[in-house]
């Protein structure tokens, strides 16, 4: 009895460490292959329910990601003179925008197929990037990369680029831009009105 | 009658745009610059107000019809054709930016594709491995060391640099659709493929109306990138935070 205890902390301790030692590409791979299988098989999201996709966004993808990196990365040299509670405002309303943004993108989903390109990591790594491509039948391969930071918790997401397209630095400008026109807190605002906005489409649509 | 109409305005356009690029060169210089990378963005607004017009009224509702009424497998085989075409330009394009091995893939592709593809019917060099490639003059002008000389918009033809109007003339000249006579197909040739083009970006429409706090500013950046990485062939060196 002792033994099959002790063997079975054992084996809890090895999977743990395996978990924690789990190479990015890899951790890019499961993800997306447990998104699209779910994807596949649900009618529903493939037929423009986007508050569905949302959901299985937020399970399987969002414990992956760093928002507020990505947050501070989009909004560039501004981050610094925003006060911490700004900061944790904006990353609240731009997660709301990027997931909505992202989420929709999944219910365009027709057969897609992802291909992972090899990678490679020198020890002791801890900013990286994974390349994959999106494959679809009629048109040309799409470039789909992940940056990806070690943080304690494993490694995160903070940046993803659609053939060559930052989703978050595209953004530099437009967030300067407002920040020029109200600051930062007119910034915030700008965006939760869009995220409103977006809501009540959404709101509209179900109803249909 | 459509068809010939829109792939005539293309044309007259076109020669109306050469003129247009020197003219902005000019007045550039004396523009006061207020974000380093889009000088014109007061021209660049309003051409952008008209091509969304242009757009909702024209383009995209020509583009929904042909992408309801067309098959898979016919917007499969339009868009194969096209890429077959533009495969010879690319290799070009390849070789003059010094990249024999990749123009190599490039002609192998056309002999390939027009043979046993059926006119470029069908893609079966992508299926054998050889990867098709994206290259035009404007980037090739951005490896020999021309800079992109500020970013426009153009209704119809949409976002260009400077060096990428300048680009997509040569292109013209070296594009088989382009030169292709009588006139009349040329013309439906040209517009077949420009509304095949626009299809292709009917699904992207809903993300950018979603995503973009400002519309023009983020097709603008988007398009920045986009080139930015085209010119690196996908692997663009990374910029400072």
């Amino acid at each position: 009895m002792m033994k099959k205890i002790i063997a079975l902390i054992f084996a809890t301790l090895v999977a743990a460490t395996a978990q924690a030692q789990e190479t990015p590409d890899v951790l890019i791979k499961q993800v997306t292959e447990d998104v699209l299988e779910i994807v596949r098989n649900d009618k529903d999201i493939q037929s423009g329910n986007t508050q569905k996709a949302i959901d299985l966004v937020d399970k399987k993808v969002l414990p992956h990601f760093d928002f507020l990196h990505m947050t501070a990365l989009a909004l560039g040299k501004d981050w610094r003179k925003a006060t911490p509670q700004q900061q944790q405002q904006l990353t609240t309303e731009f997660k709301t925008l990027l997931v909505r943004t992202y989420s929709n993108a999944l219910t365009g989903y027709k057969n897609q197929k992802v291909v992972y390109k090899p990678f490679k990591m020198n020890a002791g790594e801890t900013d990286v990037l994974v390349r994959t491509e999106v494959l679809q039948p009629g048109s040309k391969a799409i470039q789909l990369d992940y940056s990806l930071e070690k943080k304690e918790s494993g490694w995160k997401v903070y940046d993803v680029t659609v053939a060559g397209i930052s989703l978050v630095t595209n953004y530099r400008d437009q967030f300067a831009q407002e920040v020029r026109n109200g600051g930062v807190d007119g910034l915030i605002a700008t965006v939760a009105a869009k995220n409103k906005s977006l809501e009540s489409n959404l709101a509209k649509a179900e109803k249909k | 009658m459509m068809k010939i109409f829109l792939g005539n305005e293309m044309s007259r356009y076109r020669k109306l745009l050469a003129g247009g690029v020197f003219a902005m060169v000019f007045a550039g210089a004396v523009m006061a610059e207020e974000n380093q990378r889009d000088p014109y963005e007061g021209f660049n607004r309003s051409m952008f107000a008209v091509n969304e017009v242009i757009d909702k009224l024209a383009t995209k509702p020509l583009a929904q019809i042909y992408d309801k009424a067309a098959p898979l497998p016919v917007k499969a085989g339009t868009g194969n054709f096209f890429g077959n075409v533009g495969d010879l330009w690319i290799g070009s394009n390849n070789a003059l930016q010094g990249k024999f091995g990749d123009a190599g893939v490039d002609i192998g592709r056309l002999l390939i594709n027009s043979t046993v593809g059926i006119f470029g019917l069908f893609d079966v060099a992508s299926e054998l491995g050889l990867e098709k490639h994206e290259e035009d003059f404007g980037q090739t002008m951005a490896v020999w060391g021309v800079g992109g000389g500020g970013y426009l918009f153009w209704p119809v033809i949409g976002p260009r640099t400077l060096r990428d109007t300048a680009g997509w003339f040569i292109d013209s000249y070296g594009d088989p659709v382009w030169r292709t006579r009588p006139v009349s197909v040329r013309n439906s040739l040209l517009t077949l493929r420009f509304i095949d083009i626009r299809a292709s970006l009917l699904p992207a429409d809903k993300v950018v109306e979603e995503a973009a706090l400002d519309k023009y500013a983020y097709i603008r950046d988007a398009y920045l990138q986009r080139r930015r990485n085209q010119i690196f062939d996908g692997r663009p060196p990374r910029l400072d935070d």
